[in-house]
């Protein structure tokens, strides 16, 4: 038994608890956030390298053989994952320490940090459709609790919209698991995937696929059930709102190109279709959306949901390259989501402004802030030779070789609107002498006192350390590009995934 | 029996569609408790009503003896009912927050988060605090201090 493959779920489990245990010593509970996600990374890294030389490794949990038991799995993409929301919970924690004030610190933001970060991990790694369920909601309790940590107006009003929309997306997730169990009468990932295309019910599964489709719709973020997005994204603080913008959208895409490749085979042209259109859609509205907003964090939560249209387009088109295109894409999106958000949090901190209508003037006051965002920024406008030209080349490619125009226009189009809803960031925020009016008290954020030089070096290292991560898989794309392909292609042709799960007991 | 189950359920969805639907906060929380209920009883039905024996084992056998009932959807569903009753009431919990911190129940009057305006920074009064936004209490659903 690999005791690695639950490190990703343990260890955020166990800073948890021991960050509650500290519940009235916030010093040390930032040590042991700190610790925690150190700890899960340099596991995660581990887990990565076995999967690498070793290919899909599972476990049971309790020993129960492989379809009656919980199943935890790790192939290339869950194990890519699990070490992105390693590095991003390390960069949040890191930020979180001058980001997030004692008043939150005492009421229960580290034990809810982790507690997130385990539902995360725990999405990623499992093999059971109804754990799957299960990890969504310990994920979604979690992020509640962060969302609504602090209680200022704006975080109770964002929260309200957040809490029930995805409320009722779980609901729609076990209302469809409990339909495929009463069809198929298993839930285990492996088994379901050769379950579900000899069952001679079609019709019902499509169905079902669709209701699938619906829930992790509305967890991913996608048009028409994107609305709670940029509802309450930008209220809580920086260092939540960029870890919820990095993982928690990607866990139901995560999701969809799980359930979609390995499951519901069945019925493909039908359901890939839906996500080709939804995905085209998405990334359209989102980015049409951002170039109306004014506070700086809605824009980048529209330009959040823009970005999930183009992952859907490459599950969408169904070919290799797609989806090598898409899991790049959840890569660099991952990357740069969550620097931007921190980004646009230090900026509108220093600023004391959160519209873009009151920022200005900060490439002069602020350059360090000014040049880590705009790599950033470039990066997800996909301005080569950054991160995010790659994975815009090969979906553009992709959709070409199978003969999708629409789709390849439409991405080409959303990344010139990318671009200009960034420099419209930028030269309204950054590059023109800051405007005459009133600075106003930014309502979203708790100030916890002024930002000296030692808080502001803590709160700009992990951003740029990002932008040096964009720049990376920008410069050198190969390895993430050999990553991407060995994902996709096990994706599509998920033989080794099964085999492995269900003939783990013999 | 699984016939009358399955109209049932779809009789609880339609009626916690239609709360959701609605504008006050309350009744979309009690549209959200029916729905979660409803999908409760739809796994219940999914995993086939009989009337077996229960999925005990005597001690001296390896399996049940005989036909015994499938205890899997009850242990899905005591699971789903635990994380539904805990989500409900944090969601409780938040509309009370919501409605002391804005007074109204109203979704359509909550607009904090996401102003009316949303390509200009809300208008500030002369002390520097931002002036309350509009409320529909009189076109739409009257307010608590508009009811007084």
């Amino acid at each position: 038994m690999n005791w690695l493959l639950v490190w990703p779920i343990l260890i955020p489990v166990l800073t948890a608890a021991l960050c509650l245990l500290a519940w009235n010593a916030p010093g040390l509970q930032r040590t042991l956030s700190f610790l925690g996600t150190f700890v899960l990374l340099i596991g995660d890294l581990y887990l990565f390298a076995g999967v690498w030389e070793g290919g899909v490794q599972s476990v049971q949990m309790g020993e129960w053989p492989a379809p009656y038991g919980i199943t935890i799995v790790a192939d290339t993409l869950s194990a890519t994952l699990v070490v992105l929301t390693a590095l991003i919970g390390l960069g949040v924690a890191v930020f979180a320490l001058g980001d997030i004030g004692v008043e939150r610190e005492t009421t229960g933001f580290h034990p809810l940090f982790h507690a997130l970060l385990t539902g995360v991990g725990g999405a990623f790694m499992t093999g059971d459709i109804f754990n799957l369920y299960v990890w969504f909601e310990v994920m979604v309790i979690a992020s509640f609790g962060l969302m609504a940590l602090g209680c200022e107006r704006a975080q109770i009003d964002g929260g309200v919209k957040y809490v029930i929309l995805n409320l009722i997306a779980t609901t729609v997730l076990l209302v469809a698991i409990g339909l495929l169990y009463g069809v198929t009468g298993t839930l285990n990932m492996a088994d379901l995937a050769q379950v579900v295309p000899q069952h001679a019910e079609q019709g019902r599964l499509i169905v079902i696929a669709a209701l699938f489709l619906l829930a992790f719709g509305m967890k991913a973020a996608v048009f028409p059930l994107y609305f709670w997005l940029p509802a309450s994204y930008h209220t809580p603080p920086a260092a939540v709102s960029a870890i919820f913008a990095a993982l928690l959208t990607k866990v139901g895409v995560y999701a969809m190109i799980r359930t979609f490749t390995l499951i519901f085979t069945v019925g493909q042209a039908y359901t890939y279709s839906a996500i080709l259109a939804v995905g085209v859609l998405t990334m359209l509205i989102g980015v049409l959306g951002a170039i109306a907003q004014n506070d700086v964090r809605r824009v980048l939560s529209f330009n959040l949901v823009s970005g999930i249209g183009f992952i859907l387009i490459g599950l969408g088109l169904g070919t290799v390259l797609g989806l090598a295109g898409a899991i790049y894409y959840t890569v660099h999106h991952i990357v740069v989501m969550s620097g931007l958000f921190l980004v646009a949090g230090v900026a509108q901190r220093v600023a004391h402004a959160q519209g873009l209508d009151a920022l200005g003037g900060l490439y002069r006051s602020q350059p360090l802030v000014a040049v880590l965002f705009f790599i950033v920024a470039m990066s997800l406008a996909g301005v080569p030779p950054l991160s995010g030209f790659w994975p815009k080349v090969i979906l553009v490619q992709a959709s070409l070789e199978a003969e999708a125009y629409i789709v390849a226009a439409a991405a080409l189009v959303t990344g010139l609107l990318t671009l200009y809803s960034m420099s419209k960031i930028w030269s309204l925020a950054f590059w023109r002498a800051k405007p005459e009016v009133a600075p106003q008290a930014a309502p979203g954020i708790l100030d916890p006192g002024p930002l000296g030089a030692g808080r502001k070096a803590v709160l700009l290292t992990p951003v740029a350390l990002l932008a040096v991560l964009t720049l990376a898989i920008g410069l050198f794309a190969q390895p993430l590009l050999s990553i991407s392909e060995r994902a996709a292609v096990a994706l599509m042709a998920p033989d080794a995934y099964i085999t492995t799960v269900l003939d783990e007991e013999g | 029996m699984e016939n009358v189950l399955a109209i049932v359920v779809g009789i609880l969805v339609a009626c916690a569609t239609f709360l959701i639907l609605s504008r006050d906060l309350i009744r979309i929380l009690l549209g959200i408790a029916i729905l979660s209920n409803a999908a409760n009883l739809l796994i219940f039905t999914a995993g086939r009503v009989t009337r077996d024996a229960p999925p005990l084992v005597p001690g001296d056998l390896e399996v049940p003896a005989g036909a015994y009932a499938n205890p899997l959807p009850q242990a899905l569903i005591l699971t789903a009912i635990v994380i539904g009753f805990g989500l409900l009431a944090f969601a409780l919990v938040l509309s009370y927050r919501a409605y002391v911190a804005m007074r109204t129940v109203d979704v359509d009057a909550m607009r904090e988060a996401e102003p009316p305006y949303p390509d200009q920074s809300p208008p500030t009064g002369e002390d520097g605090r931002q002036t309350p936004l509009r409320r529909r209490g009189a076109a739409g659903t009257p307010t608590r201090e508009a009811a007084q």
